[in-house]
């Protein structure tokens, strides 16, 4: 039985030991620039998921590449969504460093995304990463995380913290939080109560 | 209740004036430089002078007695203009006894959006000369989750038109260009995460069309792809908040290949797609009058003393009560 995903992007094929991940058409856009962007993503998400790889986060291996399609390794293992707990939120931290270090912004950092297998936290999806190493991308990414855990989970206050503790493994990690404070303050993340009109 | 709204941020000079169930009157006067760019002075200055005129044809079609209200365009935009907008304002709010209301010009162009076309709750793709945003409302705010990381697409746009000797505004010229193009070339496609960039392809563009390439194609080309990083991140944002309407405002919309794709984009996925009239789309003195309006409504007026322009004013920054 193959269990078929239907994302933004692409369609995920779950097989018995293999998943496919096929970038659709997107009939908006003009064939031409269509297969070149479907081309072009598929390549990079699979160049990143190996370097990725190669600095030392948990992925998927990648058995094949071909034209829109990427055949990679199934991580049979437990959603991180339903088995987050500060311990795992440390694991994801360090390898969120790890990525950082390597120049690789994930893009889409969610506990949707990762998967928990023999205690080690996998990262299955890469399909918004591109690589960029200025601090603002890097705050946004942790800042993308942050949004997710809040929005998802009771607890993520703790969470939050256990991700951090992994995440000050990277160099930067005083630059980037400074920087994920300020992006917190700006207008365009405000959540509380400082509006014009009250 | 009835509000008059006046809208002054950037090249447009307008005044509209609304109530509950319909738009009353709009009369407008708009700047064109007679070379390149707007320059905000100029802007302002050309405000100034047509201000009065435009009010009289508006006192023409409405007493001033029926007015219940006086909203402004507090910002974003070009200081000097709103400041011209903000004057004027305070001079008719204080001269009926009104009172006086600061409208944020984002938040103004979703609101006429939705009254006008019946959405619910879009995830709205605003594109104007200095704004490019994808703006969903979650709890009592709206958010923009994606914008530009330099200029707006329409100052793009402005700007590659102005190199091919095209006057400004350079969107029809763009367009009508485009629709003769048939060939292809590749431009910088740049979106990260959920923002994109337009100042490379606007480089790219008029480099190709210095050496010699077909301007049809390179307008075209320039077109598919500018728009294309729009509507990807429209989609995405739509995937995201689990939304299934999408609405097209500011004055790019008026861009009918732009309108085809995210109507595209919708059908394939099961969504409705939404888009005012056109002289709602881009700035006008209703969509003030109609979000002053709103916000009246729902007591929240202010002060002569705290109604000074914003340049920097953002979407986010207002609580929705409504």
């Amino acid at each position: 039985m193959v269990k078929v995903i239907l994302g933004g992007e692409a369609e995920v094929r779950i097989h018995k030991d293999t998943v496919e991940k096929i970038r659709i058409r997107k009939r908006y856009r003009i064939s031409e620039l269509d297969e070149v962007l479907r081309k072009k993503r598929t390549v990079t998400e699979a160049k990143i998921i190996s370097s990725a790889r190669r600095s030392g986060v948990p992925t998927p291996v990648i058995l094949d590449v071909e034209n829109f399609t990427i055949t990679m390794e199934r991580i049979d293992g437990q959603p991180v969504r339903d088995a987050i707990n500060p311990d795992v939120a440390e694991e994801i931290g360090k390898s969120v460093a790890k990525l950082h270090s390597a120049g690789i912004v994930h893009g889409d950092l969610t506990p949707m995304n990762m998967i928990l297998k023999d205690g080690r936290v996998y990262f299955i999806d890469f399909g918004l990463a591109y690589h960029d190493d200025r601090i603002e991308a890097k705050g946004v990414d942790i800042h993308v995380f942050y949004e997710a855990l809040k929005a998802d989970f009771d607890n993520w206050a703790e969470l939050w913290q256990g991700f951090l503790e992994g995440y000050s493994e990277y160099e930067k990690y005083g630059q980037v939080l400074e920087r994920f404070r300020e992006i917190e303050m700006r207008g365009r993340y405000i959540d509380k109560s400082d509006a014009n009109f009250e | 209740m009835i509000s008059l709204g006046i809208e002054s941020t950037a090249w447009n000079f307008s005044i509209g004036v609304v109530s509950e169930d319909e738009i009353i009157a709009l009369e407008g006067n708009a700047y064109s430089p007679k070379e390149g760019g707007i320059h905000p002075r100029e802007a302002a200055q050309h405000h100034s002078e047509i201000a009065g005129d435009v009010l009289k044809r508006v006192f023409e079609k409405v007493s001033s007695s029926e007015i219940d209200v006086v909203s402004f365009s507090q910002g974003p935009g070009m200081g000097p203009c709103l400041r011209i907008g903000a004057t004027v304002a305070r001079a008719i709010a204080l001269k009926l006894g009104k009172p006086l209301v600061g409208v944020n010009h984002c938040l103004a162009h979703v609101e006429i959006g939705k009254w006008l076309t019946n959405a619910k709750d879009p995830v709205t793709l605003y594109v104007s000369g200095g704004n490019s945003q994808i703006i969903a409302r979650r709890g009592d705010r709206y958010r923009v989750f994606g914008e530009t990381l330099d200029i707006g697409i329409g100052n793009a746009i402005d700007k590659f038109a102005r190199h091919i000797g095209l006057p400004h505004p350079g969107g029809p010229g763009i367009e009508r260009l485009a629709q003769k193009g048939k060939r292809y070339v590749e431009m910088p496609y740049v979106v990260k995460g959920m923002d994109f960039s337009f100042s490379g392809i606007v480089t790219h563009a008029m480099r190709l069309c210095d050496e010699g390439y077909r301007t049809e194609d390179i307008a075209f080309s320039f077109q598919e792809t500018a728009f294309a990083m729009l509507v990807e991140v429209t989609e995405r944002a739509m995937a995201y908040l689990e939304r299934d309407e999408c609405l097209l405002v500011g004055g790019v919309g008026a861009n009918k290949r732009l309108k085809e794709m995210l109507e595209t984009m919708c059908k394939e996925r099961d969504a409705e797609f939404y888009a005012p009239p056109a002289e709602y789309m881009g700035d006008n003195g209703a969509m003030i009058a109609y979000t002053g309006l709103l916000m009246a409504e729902h007591g929240i007026t202010m002060e002569t003393q705290d109604s000074q322009v914003r340049p920097d004013f953002r979407i986010e920054e207002v609580r929705i009560s409504w």
